[in-house]
């Protein structure tokens, strides 16, 4: 029977049809709530604390509370809107900040080149492996995260320090004890070894997803297994590449703890010169500074980054 | 079984007892884990043949086929391939290439590079893949789309990219999963044709296979026909259609009407058969290898079955069994009558319609009967 019939009864009246009418009296859709939420979300929680930031980042440091020069001022009727720029001028005069900023895309850029090259053979296997063991493999790669980030940094001290596990091992071989602890390298590894699944799992989605019948054809027109990965595999799993590595080089980029606990004083990371700003010396503005000029020099990479995967996307599309 | 007559001049080199094949398939078996995918095949296959595997699902044929393509190796067996043993070479070692039933045509490659992949791997210099590019493009009628990618042609332009990157390295033996599988059917009657003039053309051997029974009388040279991986039986499409040698093959090709039957006449040049399930003797004009009182089974397709209102000439008294017409389906070239005989047993019996809107045809609810020749059937032991 079909569900037109005239004889059948009206529809019936859900529960939001009186809220729905009520919405649409003051003209709002279900629609627009829907998109209204995350707007409001994101308003609230992102775009006024951003601008707040960037407000006392064109503010001076002051005595007193709060400990910066307020942005208007009233005097005489006449309000007065201050502006200073001298935070992000001296964040390019002195070379401590311009310093801090390179070699913080440096820490990043490296680990994520190091996370990839150890990432996308540990995705590849995963991907390839019998479909019963995949979701096991993947608990494995993620099952860190059930320890507590800034434990698990901890941990890695144990590793590396003077008479740690590392070291220990090596001295029974007769091997003289290596500075790991305070140096690049440990935050090399601090690094790559809390963001290693965030390589992972989006290169083992793209990877999970290529076509068998691809690799067959290319061994049988002739290619070798290396070729075929070359050839095949790495350009399809381009997509996978990118978004693995910008979530990787982005929270490297502004990293606190691991350089802060792993790293010694020649570690200068955007983030704690940020930290040392904001705490050391309150110097708000300052910090507010670094933190609009650290958003800027990650956000202009990532929309490059962006684009790149837009195209490859745009034109690997299979179906 | 019926051997046809020898032609005068007969030019199929499986008919040739000296002819060497080009594909030797010896007792080849492939297992996945306890399940025999492959169970003792045996296959010679010739030079510019166009060979069919036919089967349904699990049968085996598409993982004969990728024995032959090198993704699997045979558990026991050979492969030898035009006098070299292919057995454990790998599938970029081979003189064969496939076509995907897929296609497997790669996404981040426009047409011309998928076609030049397998040139790029032999190291050809430029100008000379250029030019094969080009003469492949225009043998599969897609000259001006060399700049698309996959995802902006049809399904059967996707179809003829496959075909041509498979082409391109001029290989010995040109393998084809399901080749007509993914495209409509008026398409696939065009392409049908359009594939076997190209194999005429190049002289390829042409390995294809397909569960679609039409498709493979219409492209095969030569059918074989595998159940349960096994090899049914091999022949010309109309040794398969016409003198099938068993059950499975009579009733996997077209329709077929069985009937169980004894023996009671074992002559060497006719035999006669009781058959209780037609309720008549059929009466078979040859020799036949049986013993008298065997249980054997007849089969005769429905187009060899002749329809009439008056008892026809009945010598060998035979081959007539009456019956009510009970179902027609018109199919316009011809229809299709389900005769319920007097025995309880009905009849696929086919009429072609000759006549324009015959007024006089017979229709529902008469009574008929039923004759064939006495070389109608087929007498099938298995």
């Amino acid at each position: 029977m079909s569900s037109y019939d005239i004889d059948s009864p009206p529809p019936r009246r859900r529960a939001w049809t009186g809220v729905e009418r009520a919405l649409a009296a003051v003209g709002l859709s279900g629609k627009a709530l829907v998109i209204a939420a995350p707007a409001i979300w994101l308003t609230v929680f992102f775009l006024v604390p951003l601008a707040v930031v960037f407000g006392i980042s064109l503010t001076l440091k002051q005595f007193g509370r709060p400990p910066y020069t307020p942005l208007l001022t009233t005097e005489e009727g006449t309000v007065q809107l201050t502006l200073h720029l001298n935070n992000y001028i001296r964040l390019f005069t002195d070379s401590l900040y311009v310093a801090a900023y390179l070699n913080s895309i440096k820490i990043a850029l490296i680990s994520t080149i190091i996370a990839l090259l150890i990432g996308y053979p540990m995705a590849y296997a995963i991907a390839r492996a019998p479909e019963r063991w995949r979701n096991i493999l993947l608990m494995l790669v993620i099952l860190p995260f059930w320890t507590s980030f800034l434990l698990r940094v901890y941990a890695l001290t144990g590793f590396m320090r003077g008479n740690g596990v590392i070291n220990q091992v090596l001295a029974v071989f007769g091997i003289e004890p290596l500075v790991m602890m305070q140096t690049d390298f440990a935050v090399y590894v601090g690094i790559v070894y809390t963001y290693l699944p965030f390589m992972i799992l989006p290169l083992y989605t793209n990877l999970v997803k290529l076509d068998g019948a691809l690799l067959e054809a290319s061994a049988d027109l002739g290619a070798r297994p290396a070729r075929t990965f070359l050839s095949i595999t790495l350009p399809l799993s381009m997509p996978g590449i990118i978004a693995g590595s910008m979530l990787v080089f982005i929270p490297a980029i502004g990293e606190f703890v691991i350089p802060s606990l792993l790293g010694g004083p020649s570690t200068l990371m955007i983030g704690r010169v940020l930290w040392d700003e904001f705490f050391a010396n309150t110097n708000w503005p300052r910090a507010a500074a670094v933190a609009i000029a650290m958003l800027v020099a990650v956000v202009v990479p990532v929309m490059l980054l962006q684009k790149a995967q837009d195209a490859v996307q745009d034109s690997g599309r299979t179906r | 079984m019926a051997k046809k007559p020898q032609l005068a001049i007969d030019t199929r080199p499986w008919r040739d007892p000296a002819a060497k094949p080009f594909v030797r398939i010896r007792n080849v078996t492939k297992k996945f884990g306890d399940v025999h995918a492959v169970h003792d095949v045996s296959l010679d296959i010739y030079k510019s043949e166009l060979f069919c595997l036919l089967g349904g699902s699990g049968s085996g044929k598409s993982t004969l086929l990728r024995m032959l393509a090198g993704f699997e190796e045979p558990t026991a067996g050979t492969i030898e391939i035009d006098g070299q043993d292919m057995t454990h070479v790998a599938p970029y070692n081979r003189p064969v290439n496939m076509m995907f039933q897929s296609y497997a045509l790669f996404p981040h490659m426009n047409v011309e590079q998928n076609i030049a992949y397998g040139l790029k791997r032999d190291h050809l210099p430029k100008g000379e893949i250029a030019d094969r590019v080009a003469e492949l493009l225009s043998l599969v009628k897609l000259s001006d789309y060399g700049k698309r990618k996959p995802h902006q042609l049809s399904g059967g332009q996707r179809q003829r990219v496959a075909l041509a990157r498979a082409l391109a390295k001029r290989p010995k033996l040109l393998l084809l999963d399901e080749p007509l599988g993914a495209l409509d059917k008026k398409l696939r009657e065009e392409t049908q044709f359009e594939l076997v003039k190209i194999q005429e053309t190049l002289g390829v051997t042409f390995i294809v296979v397909t569960h679609d029974q039409e498709e493979a009388m219409s492209l095969a040279t030569r059918i074989g026909v595998m159940n349960q991986g096994e090899i049914a039986m091999i022949g010309e499409p109309t040794d398969i259609y016409e003198f099938p040698n068993s059950r499975f093959v009579a009733g996997f090709i077209g329709s077929v009407n069985m009937a169980e039957g004894v023996v009671i006449e074992d002559e060497p040049d006719h035999v006669r058969i009781r058959s209780a399930e037609l309720g008549c003797d059929i009466y078979v004009d040859h020799g036949v290898d049986c013993a008298p009182d065997q249980i054997l089974w007849w089969a005769v397709r429905p187009e060899k079955i002749h329809l009439s209102r008056e008892a026809p000439d009945n010598p060998h008294d035979a081959n007539v069994t009456r019956g009510l017409v009970e179902e027609i389906s018109y199919l316009g070239d011809m229809s299709v009558y389900q005769v319920l005989l007097d025995s309880g047993k009905r009849l696929r019996v086919t009429q072609t319609n000759t006549v324009r809107g015959n007024p006089d045809s017979i229709t529902w609810d008469e009574p008929v009967y039923c004759t064939w020749g006495g070389n109608a059937g087929s007498v099938l032991t298995v």
